[in-house]
């Protein structure tokens, strides 16, 4: 048997022309209903104000938000999504359930050991002289693909 | 009157032979592909923003799967276009 908490990580785009304080108590709403739902609450990553690749609800930009969750059954999933659908300040929403790799990577992404990759921010742990260099290395290899 | 070594060195010796494709989540041990990292994303995708080939990128099958799920991802959360023109 795996780990009987399971963890999902969801993301959501707030409507941006809501003032302020809005977004935030939006965002909020939903961090409390998985409180009161039964769920424990990893983290509330706030992304902020970005520019959308395309134009959703003839918005061209949207306030990103992104809960991690753990929960002992899926059923709020169902609650949640629907609570979402029907709110219309959200514009878009999606959520993941995350294995432990996702879990692990969240993790050390909250550290700060990460900018993009796992492996090397393990490295990074042991020899913290030797992380500047290897980031770089990734980065040349995808250039010569390009 | 030149020689054969002198002929040699004439053209770039290492145009021929291409370069050993590898997977780079397998060489460098990643194993999560975050959705929301679309400058990470933009690397396995051409201008236009499809998904590039596994005989381009050298994505070994499983992370090329992932690869694929994350930009799909992306796409709907608008932080990859489902099309484009000269993206990058």
């Amino acid at each position: 048997m795996s780990d009987p908490k399971r963890s999902y990580e969801i993301t959501f785009i707030v409507d941006p022309v809501l003032p302020g304080e809005e977004i935030s108590s939006t965002a909020q709403t939903y961090v409390d209903l998985l409180k009161n739902e039964g769920c424990d609450i990893i983290h509330v990553d706030e992304m902020g104000l970005r520019q959308l690749a395309y134009a959703i609800n003839k918005r061209s930009s949207g306030v990103y938000f992104c809960i991690e969750f753990t929960t002992l059954t899926g059923d709020v999933i169902a609650v949640l999504e629907l609570a979402l659908k029907r709110d219309e300040r959200i514009m878009r929403f999606l959520t993941v359930k995350l294995d432990k790799f996702g879990v692990k990577y969240n993790e050390d992404k909250r550290k700060g050991l990460i900018g993009k990759r796992k492996k090397q921010s393990e490295a990074a742990d042991q020899a913290p002289k030797s992380e500047p260099s290897k980031p770089a290395a990734p980065a040349v290899e995808s250039k010569d693909k390009e | 009157m030149a020689n054969k070594d002198d002929i040699k060195f004439l053209s770039n010796p290492k145009i021929g032979q291409n370069r050993k494709k590898y997977c780079r989540f397998r060489k460098f041990g990643i194993k999560h592909i975050d959705y929301k990292d679309a400058d990470f994303l933009l690397q396995f995708v051409n201008e236009q923003g499809k998904l590039l080939p596994r005989r381009i990128t050298g994505n070994s099958l499983k992370y090329q799967r992932k690869v694929a799920t994350a930009v799909k991802r992306a796409r709907h959360l608008g932080l990859l276009p489902f099309v484009a023109d000269l993206l990058k």
